[in-house]
C-alpha cells in the first residue's frame, strides 16, 4: 500500500428528502497508482468492515467513456485534471496531507438520489425530444458512401460526439445550463446531411425539454468548456444558436 | 428437457438467410400492439433490437442497471467494427469475412450463423451511417478503414478509438426516439433478477427497482436477453465494474443452456496490474497493432536488469531486442489474433523476459512507426535534411493523430509518457465467446427466451477477432431478432397480456426476497468484494490464459470452498428498500461463484486447445508448430451445452455436433 494520508470531507445524504452534510473521512496508505474511485473503494471496504454505511457514488467503466462517474472535488467536477473523468484522476495527482472535499454534482434538475449520486434522467428526456435521426431499421438503406460527407464536417460532428453525457456542464455551471450537452448533440446531427432535414425541429424540441427540465439559462461564462472532460466547445452553443433561431424565425 | 436443435435452414449456406426470412411466419402490424416483449440490457444489441421492434411495432420494456441506456459496456470498445463493403478493393467479400471469423474462432463456430453475421455486416454501416453515426472518413468524403488482427484485409470501420461510443450512441439515440414516441418504456437503474416461465414459456421477469429497493414484476410474450458478458468472474477484468452474469445465469437457473461457458478472450494489449487495490485493467485497442512492435530483450541478464530498474527499454539495442510475434509469425506478425498474441506473452514472462516490476509485462513500441511516419512527413512537407528530432516530432505527430487518446489514457494510469518510452502490456480478461446457447433464431432452449449479442455463445467459437463484437451485437439487435422472433411471437396474437398475479411469478418474486433477506441478516465480516477478488484469483491462476486437468480440479474445490464461506461470511449492510450498491455486488457475485465452477467444469472436459481455450496437455510438441494450440476435432468438434441440475456444481453435457461444410478443417496457422 502508498503512504499518503488524506483528509477527504464526503457529502453524505440519505435519499432526496435528507438534508445532507459534509462528514470528515481521514485514510492512510493511499498509494499514487491508485484511481481516485479505487481510493474510495478502499475507504469504502473499510466502512463495511467496521458496520458502518459505505458511501453510495456512481461509477461504471472506469475508463473515462461511460459517463456514469460524477464527482464534485473541491469545487471541480471531475477534481483538478482538465479533460479526464472522476475515474480517470489518480491520487499522484494530490499531496500527501491534503483535505479533499467530495460532493455531489449541484443542479436542480439532478436531485441526490444518495451521497454522490444524482438522478441525470433529465438528460435522456432531452435526447427523446429530438436527439435522434428519424431514421428506421431497414434492410435496404443506401450504401454508406453514396453520400460523401465533408471530412471537416465529418470531424467536428465527432468532436461534438464525443459527448458521454456526464453532465459536468451541469455541474459547473453557475447558472445550472445544459446549452453545452444540448448544443453537442444539436451539432453533431447538424453538421452531417443526413441529420440536415430535421435539424430545425431537433433544436427547438430539444430546447424546449431542456427548459422544462429547469436547467438554467446560458450566459457565456463558459466553465462548462473548462470542466468538460471530453473538450465539446462552445462554438458548439454558437451553433445551437444559429440553429434556434433560424427554426424560430421560419416555424412553418 | 429439450434436446438440442440448431434449427439451421436448409440450402447453399449463401441462401439459407433469405430463405428463411422468406419463409418463416410474421405477426400482422395491428396484432404486433397486442405483444409485449422486454429487453435486457441497452447495449449494442439490447438498445438495436428494442429499438427496431419498437418500430415495427411490438410493445418493447427496455431494462438497464445503469442510470442511462447510454452506459451500456458497449461503450467502450474502442477500435472498430468489421464488415465486408470491400471499399478497399483489397479482395474482402461476405464469403472472406465468414471464413476469417471460423478460421479466427478455432473452428468452434456454427457455420451458418457466421454467415449470416458476415452477410448482415454490410447493412450495419449503412444504417449506422443513416443515423448519422461520425466514422472516420477521408479527404474525398468517404468512410475509411483500417485493418485488425488474423486477417488480410482492410475492413474495419472505427470513428478515432471510440467507436463503440459511437455505435451505441447510435443505437441509444435510435431508442430515445422510440422511448418519446411511447412505444419503449424504459427502466433505467433495474437489475433482473429472475425470468418468469409459465407452462415452460418464458413470460416475464422479476426486477429490482435499485433506487426504491422495490421488487417489481413485469409480464411479456417474449423475453430478450442482451445483457453482455461475464469476464467480471476473474474480479479483474476489462469489463465495466458492473458487467454481470446475473440475467443469464437465472435464465441457465430456468432452463436455459450454458454454451462453452469455458472460452474466454484475454486481451493482449492491457495495462499491467499495478496493485492490490486495483479494480479494474485498462484495455489499449487492438488497433494499436497496425502501428506497435511487440518485444522484449533478447538475453535474460538485459530484461533482470529492467525489472530492478537498472536499465530502461530504450537501452536496449535494436540487435538485442526479441520481436517475437515477428519472428515466430511472419505472415500476421504483430497482427495475430488476440490468443495467439497473448499466449506468446505469457510464455515469454513465464521464461522470465518480462519488462515490470511483476516480470508481467512486455514492450508495446512506437519508435518505429514515428521515425517511419516522421521520413514520409518530412518528404510530404519538403523538410530537406531533416533532424532526427524534427523527424521524431513529425512522426509523433502523425502517431498522436491516430491513437492521441489511448496514448493520454495510457499516461494518466500508468504516470509515463508513452511517445518516449515503450508501452508495457499484459494481457487481461475482455471478453467471454461462451454464454447462452442459442439456435438460429437466437432463442434459447427456454422458448419465448432469445438472447443476442456477447450474452450467447453463438458467432465467435473459441476466439472472438478484433471488431467482431460491435459487429454482432448491432447484428443480432438490428437485423436478426426483429425477423426470428416474429415466428415465434406468431403464436401469441391471441394470448393477451400477461398475468404477473400467477403463482409462478409469486415463486420466483418470493425466491430473490429471500435471497435479499438472508444478506442483509447474514451479519457475516467480510465485504462482498473480498470473495469476488479470491474467486478471480483462483479463476485466472487456474482457468485462465492456461489451463490443466489438476489445477482445473484444484480450482472447483476451490470455488466450492469460496461459496460456502461467502453465504456464511459474506456482510452486506444497509436494508432492501434503498439505494444499495454493496446488496448489488452480493447478488452478482453469488452468481460469478457459481459460473466460475461450471467454467472450470466445462473447461475440464475440453481436453483439447482450442483459441481462447488451452490446455497444456494439448499442444503440439515438435514440428514447425511445436508450442501452438493442438485441437482435436475427432473429439470436440462440438458446442459444450449445460443444462442446470438444480444445485451448483451438478450440470448435465449437452453437445451440439459442428458440421463443417464450407470450411476445411485444419490446423490454425499464421505463421
Amino acid at each position: 500500500m502508498g503512504n499518503m494520508k488524506l483528509n477527504l470531507k464526503i457529502w453524505r445524504q440519505n435519499g432526496s428528502n435528507d438534508k445532507g452534510s459534509i462528514k470528515d473521512y481521514p485514510v492512510n496508505d493511499v498509494s499514487e497508482d491508485m484511481s481516485f474511485l479505487e481510493m474510495l473503494d478502499v475507504l469504502n471496504d473499510d466502512l463495511v468492515r467496521k458496520g458502518e454505511d459505505p458511501i453510495a457514488f456512481d461509477h461504471d467503466c472506469r475508463e473515462g467513456i461511460c459517463g456514469m462517474c460524477s464527482l464534485f472535488i473541491n469545487g471541480r467536477p471531475h477534481g483538478p485534471e482538465r479533460h479526464i473523468t472522476t475515474c480517470q484522476l489518480h491520487m499522484r495527482k494530490f499531496k500527501d496531507g491534503d483535505t479533499i472535499y467530495v460532493e455531489p454534482w449541484r443542479a436542480e434538475a439532478f436531485p441526490v438520489v444518495k451521497d454522490l449520486v444524482v438522478d441525470r434522467g433529465a438528460f435522456d428526456r432531452i435526447q427523446a425530444a429530438g436527439g435522434f435521426v428519424s431514421v428506421n431499421t431497414m434492410g435496404n438503406l443506401v450504401d454508406a458512401n453514396a453520400m460523401p460527407v465533408r471530412k471537416a464536417d465529418a470531424d467536428k460532428a465527432f468532436d461534438a460526439a464525443a459527448c458521454i453525457g456526464c453532465g459536468a456542464c451541469v455541474a459547473a455551471c453557475p447558472n445550472g445550463s445544459a446549452m453545452l450537452f444540448v448544443s453537442a448533440k444539436v451539432s453533431q446531427y447538424a453538421l452531417l446531411p443526413q441529420g440536415r432535414p430535421e435539424a430545425r425541429e431537433r433544436a427547438l424540441n430539444m430546447v424546449q425539454q431542456m427548459d422544462a427540465e429547469k436547467f438554467g439559462n446560458c450566459s457565456n461564462i463558459g466553465a462548462c468548456e473548462i470542466e468538460c472532460p471530453k473538450d465539446i466547445s462552445l462554438e458548439n452553443i454558437a451553433r445551437l444558436n444559429r440553429e434556434y433561431l433560424g427554426a424560430t424565425l421560419s416555424r412553418e | 428437457m429439450s434436446t438440442l436443435d440448431s434449427k439451421i435452414p436448409p440450402g447453399p449456406i449463401d441462401k439459407k438467410w433469405t430463405d428463411h426470412k422468406g419463409h418463416i411466419r410474421i405477426v400482422a402490424p395491428s396484432n404486433k400492439r397486442r405483444i409485449d416483449i422486454i429487453v435486457v440490457g441497452t447495449g449494442l444489441a439490447g438498445g438495436a433490437a428494442a429499438a427496431s421492434l419498437a418500430e415495427m411495432g411490438y410493445n418493447v420494456k427496455a431494462f438497464c442497471f445503469q442510470d442511462s441506456a447510454r452506459r451500456a459496456h458497449s461503450i467502450a470498445a474502442q477500435g472498430g467494427i468489421n464488415a465486408a463493403k470491400n471499399y478497399q478493393n483489397d479482395g474482402d467479400s461476405t464469403y472472406r469475412l465468414f471464413y476469417d471469423t471460423v478460421k479466427g474462432g478455432d473452428y468452434r463456430s456454427r457455420e451458418a450463423n457466421v454467415y449470416r453475421l458476415a452477410e448482415v455486416s454490410a447493412n450495419i454501416i449503412d444504417q449506422c451511417v443513416a443515423q448519422g453515426v461520425p466514422f472516420a472518413r477521408d479527404y474525398g468524403g468517404l468512410l475509411d478503414n483500417r485493418s485488425f488482427g488474423g486477417v488480410q484485409v482492410s475492413r474495419t470501420f472505427y470513428a478515432r478509438g471510440q467507436t463503440g461510443q459511437q455505435l451505441l450512441l447510435g443505437a441509444y439515440s435510435a431508442l430515445m426516439r422510440q422511448v418519446g414516441k411511447g412505444t419503449v418504456q424504459m427502466f433505467d437503474r433495474h437489475e433482473m433478477l429472475d425470468v418468469v416461465v409459465v407452462d415452460g414459456k418464458a413470460r416475464g421477469i422479476i426486477a429490482r427497482n435499485l433506487i426504491t429497493g422495490e421488487i417489481e414484476r413485469h409480464g411479456a410474450h417474449a423475453v430478450l436477453l442482451c445483457t453482455g458478458g461475464y469476464g467480471n468472474v476473474f474480479f479483474l477484468s476489462t469489463n465495466a465494474m458492473g458487467s454481470n452474469v446475473t440475467a443469464a445465469w437465472k435464465a441457465h437457473k430456468r432452463g436455459a443452456y450454458f454454451g462453452n461457458p469455458c472460452y474466454t478472450q484475454i486481451h493482449p494489449t492491457c495495462i499491467p496490474v499495478s496493485g492490490t487495490h486495483q479494480s479494474k485493467l485498462t484495455l489499449m485497442s487492438e488497433s494499436l497493432r497496425n502501428d506497435g512492435r511487440i518485444w522484449v530483450p533478447k538475453n535474460i541478464e538485459d530484461a533482470k536488469a529492467i525489472r530492478e530498474g537498472k536499465k530502461k527499454g530504450s537501452d536496449i539495442p535494436e540487435a538485442d531486442r526479441d520481436y517475437y510475434l515477428e519472428r515466430r509469425y511472419p505472415a500476421f506478425g504483430n497482427l495475430v489474433p488476440r490468443d495467439v498474441a497473448s499466449r506468446a506473452a505469457k510464455e515469454r514472462c513465464d521464461a522470465g523476459f518480462g519488462v515490470n516490476k511483476t516480470g508481467e509485462a512486455v514492450y508495446l513500441d512506437f519508435s518505429a512507426a514515428i521515425q517511419r511516419y516522421g521520413k514520409q512527413q518530412a518528404n510530404m512537407q519538403k523538410v530537406e535534411n531533416a533532424s532526427p528530432e524534427q523527424i521524431r516530432e513529425l512522426g509523433t505527430a502523425v502517431v498522436s493523430e491516430k491513437y492521441g487518446n489511448l496514448f493520454d489514457m495510457y499516461e494518466n494510469i500508468v504516470g509515463e509518457d508513452p511517445y518516449k518510452h515503450a508501452m508495457k502490456i499484459y494481457p487481461a480478461v475482455h471478453y467471454t465467446m461462451g454464454g447462452l446457447w442459442v439456435d438460429y433464431n437466437l432463442q434459447t432452449t427456454v422458448p419465448g427466451l432469445f438472447c443476442l449479442g456477447e450474452a450467447n455463445f453463438s458467432d465467435h467459437g473459441a476466439n472472438r477477432l478484433g471488431a467482431s463484437a460491435l459487429m454482432q451485437g448491432l447484428a443480432d439487435g438490428y437485423f436478426v431478432i426483429p425477423y426470428t422472433v416474429g415466428d415465434y411471437l406468431a403464436d401469441d396474437i391471441r394470448t393477451g397480456p400477461i398475468d404477473t398475479m400467477r403463482p409462478e411469478f409469486d415463486a420466483a418474486e418470493k425466491e430473490q426476497k429471500d435471497r435479499i433477506h438472508h444478506f442483509l441478516n447474514n451479519k457475516g465480516t467480510k465485504p462482498v468484494d473480498d470473495f469476488h477478488r479470491r474467486l478471480g484469483k483462483v479463476m485466472w491462476d487456474k482457468c485462465g490464459m492456461a489451463r490443466n486437468a489438476q489445477g482445473l480440479q484444484e480450482a472447483i474445490v476451490e470455488i466450492r470452498r469460496i461459496r460456502e464461506e461467502f453465504w456464511k461470511y459474506v456482510r452486506v449492510p444497509g436494508t432492501a428498500n434503498e439505494f444499495n450498491q454493496e446488496l448489488e455486488k452480493a447478488g452478482r457475485v453469488a452468481d460469478f461463484i457459481e459460473l466460475g465452477e461450471l467454467m472450470c467444469m466445462d473447461a475440464l472436459n475440453r481436453n483439447e486447445s482450442c483459441g481462447g481455450h488451452f490446455r497444456e496437455e494439448s499442444q503440439e510438441l515438435d514440428g514447425p508448430q511445436q508450442g501452438e494450440a493442438k485441437r482435436d476435432d475427432e473429439n470436440y468438434a462440438y458446442v459444450a451445452a449445460w443444462e442446470w441440475l438444480g444445485e451448483a456444481g451438478k450440470a448435465n453435457l449437452h453437445k451440439e455436433h459442428l458440421e463443417f461444410n464450407e470450411v476445411k478443417l485444419t490446423q490454425r496457422s499464421y505463421k
